[in-house]
């Protein structure tokens, strides 16, 4: 049985929104009553059936729409998609790992024939029949990056490994948390994570920069980080904050439960196997509040969640404005109770 | 805690081999000449040094001067000099030794300019003398507006009102100008002079 895949839009008319089993496989991020920073990364296998991590990456219903929006992005501002000279073999790594898995993982929507560098891909949801020159850029219609990952949900960053450094060095940003492929592309991983606030104190970086350069490969590795966005944006860049910046000065105690969205990126590290370089996909999931409190349990977490978040933590995931309207809203749907460890609605 | 993204600069210091090149702009000079005071005899000798007074460095010439470098170019402003560095940063083998120091516009542009040619920003000696005046990429519309003395700041190309960000792109030598005011424009906050 194949993916029931749905027409909505992130933009104008904002006709996004979760199927009931949707809801029930977001990626809730919070295994306790209350979030700081961690470095909390764990090893990204196949898990249970019905998860977002039953494959390693993980097509679901929103798959033709996203990838419809991630077109337009690129059309308004080719900017986004970026890629350094030396990265290009990164590329080829990138095309290969994403279509073995999408092919293995999903037979009746993708497959993959390869005869030695002649390679046969089918995409049947984009309806994309082609036949291509493995390592052979000018038998592509875009680079290899560009290429597969406007066929992939998620950001993808590529990062170079060199003088005990990762680099920035090419990616594909159109579903971002706010921070600009353009400015950043070129930079170490301390460089480009500069502007977080508390975890460079904690040494969270440190740490997670020493993890990251030791990833074996064919044994990847994931995390996952939250923030929030009014209305369903998926493009919420900061190149068009002055286009999306006012949604958040709209939320009213009426609108929340369809306005105010939970945004959870599943972040992946995979070694790439001819680069070395590694792969550094941020998928994105958008959940509204009215469709987070039909579970009682992720309801009641959230909220103590928003409301004890530390003040510096809410200022850089601009939540500030719109908080305490959202924290009222979700106090009338907290009723005290205990909730149980783990991620899970129960 | 500094912003990692953010450069940090150093004192000159002279690098053993036989072919430096010393830029400065403005009050960058007095650097030079301090320089000049920890050098062996013949180090200007075989030294170009490339100078760029602006209003203010004029002072400094004949001092420049007096150090008998091989080759003494001054130039009307950073961008005049930029094609001439960009011959020089072409043509340079392995032994050239790079020295820059003034402003953080100047230093900036000349470390963009040699990491294009292939020169690893980390083996050029960087010094900061001067104005703290800031280039600044607006996010929006990615024009650069020059000399930014004030937060907020008007961007000179779309006219969005930018924050100054002490976030900082090496590859644009320039920090990052994000839109002030964009959850409201109706709130103009006052505008302050920062960056002297």
């Amino acid at each position: 049985m194949g993916i029931n895949f749905k027409k909505e839009t992130f933009r104008d008319d904002y006709s996004f929104k979760n199927s009931p089993e949707q809801v029930r496989r977001f990626p809730f991020p919070f295994h306790e009553d209350g979030y700081m920073y961690s470095v909390n990364i764990e090893p990204h296998v196949g898990g249970r059936t019905g998860t977002v991590f039953e494959h390693l990456f993980d097509v679901d219903e929103h798959y033709v729409s996203e990838m419809q929006d991630r077109a337009m992005v690129l059309a308004e501002d080719p900017l986004r998609c970026q890629s350094l000279p030396h990265m290009t073999l990164a590329g080829w790594d990138t095309l290969e790992l994403l279509m073995t898995e999408k092919a293995k993982s999903y037979p009746e929507h993708f497959s993959l024939t390869r005869d030695g560098d002649k390679w046969h891909w089918i995409n049947r949801p984009l309806g994309i029949d082609d036949h291509f020159t493995f390592g052979d850029t000018s038998t592509l219609p875009y680079g290899p990056l560009e290429y597969i990952t406007r066929q992939s949900q998620g950001d993808f960053a590529v990062l170079d490994q060199r003088d005990n450094n990762l680099w920035m060095d090419a990616g594909i940003v159109t579903t971002q948390a706010d921070w600009s492929l353009d400015f950043d592309i070129g930079m170490n991983f301390f460089e480009w994570h500069a502007p977080v606030p508390l975890a460079h104190e904690l040494g969270i970086f440190t740490r997670a920069l020493k993890f990251l350069m030791a990833m074996q490969q064919g044994q990847p590795a994931r995390r996952l980080n939250w923030t929030m966005t009014i209305n369903p944006r998926l493009d919420t860049s900061p190149e068009n904050f002055h286009k999306w910046g006012t949604d958040r000065a709209t939320v009213t105690p009426e609108n929340v439960g369809q306005k105010v969205h939970l945004r959870v990126e599943v972040q992946m590290f995979f070694r790439l196997p001819r680069s070395n370089a590694l792969l550094f996909p941020i998928r994105c999931y958008l959940i509204k509040m009215d469709e987070l409190v039909s579970s009682a349990k992720w309801g009641r977490r959230f909220h103590r969640v928003l409301r004890d978040l530390p003040d510096e933590l809410a200022e850089y995931k601009g939540l500030v404005r719109y908080r305490p309207t959202v924290v009222e809203w979700l106090s009338k749907r907290d009723d005290g109770k205990p909730t149980s460890s783990g991620y899970g609605p129960d | 805690m500094a912003m990692l993204s953010r450069p940090v600069y150093g004192i000159l210091s002279p690098q053993t081999g036989k072919n430096h090149l010393l830029i400065a702009d403005a009050e960058g000079a007095a650097a030079i000449l301090d320089l000049a005071k920890k050098t062996s005899p013949d180090f200007f000798a075989a030294a170009e040094v490339m100078f760029v007074p602006g209003p203010d460095g004029g002072k400094y010439v004949e001092a420049l001067k007096a150090l008998v470098p091989g080759r003494l170019y001054e130039g009307p402003s950073i961008a005049a000099a930029m094609p001439r560095l960009r011959q020089i940063f072409g043509a340079a083998h392995m032994g050239l030794r790079l020295y820059v120091a003034g402003t953080e516009s100047l230093i900036g542009q000349v470390v963009q300019a040699a990491s294009e040619a292939g020169i690893e920003h980390a083996s050029i000696q960087t010094e900061h003398r001067g104005s703290w005046a800031r280039r600044v990429q607006c996010v929006h519309c990615k024009g650069i507006t020059e000399n930014v003395t004030t937060q907020p700041v008007k961007c000179s190309h779309c006219g969005l009102l930018l924050l100054v960000r002490d976030h900082y792109s090496r590859r644009y030598a320039a920090f990052q100008g994000v839109c002030i005011n964009a959850e409201d424009p109706s709130e103009i906050p006052p505008t302050e002079e920062m960056f002297r």
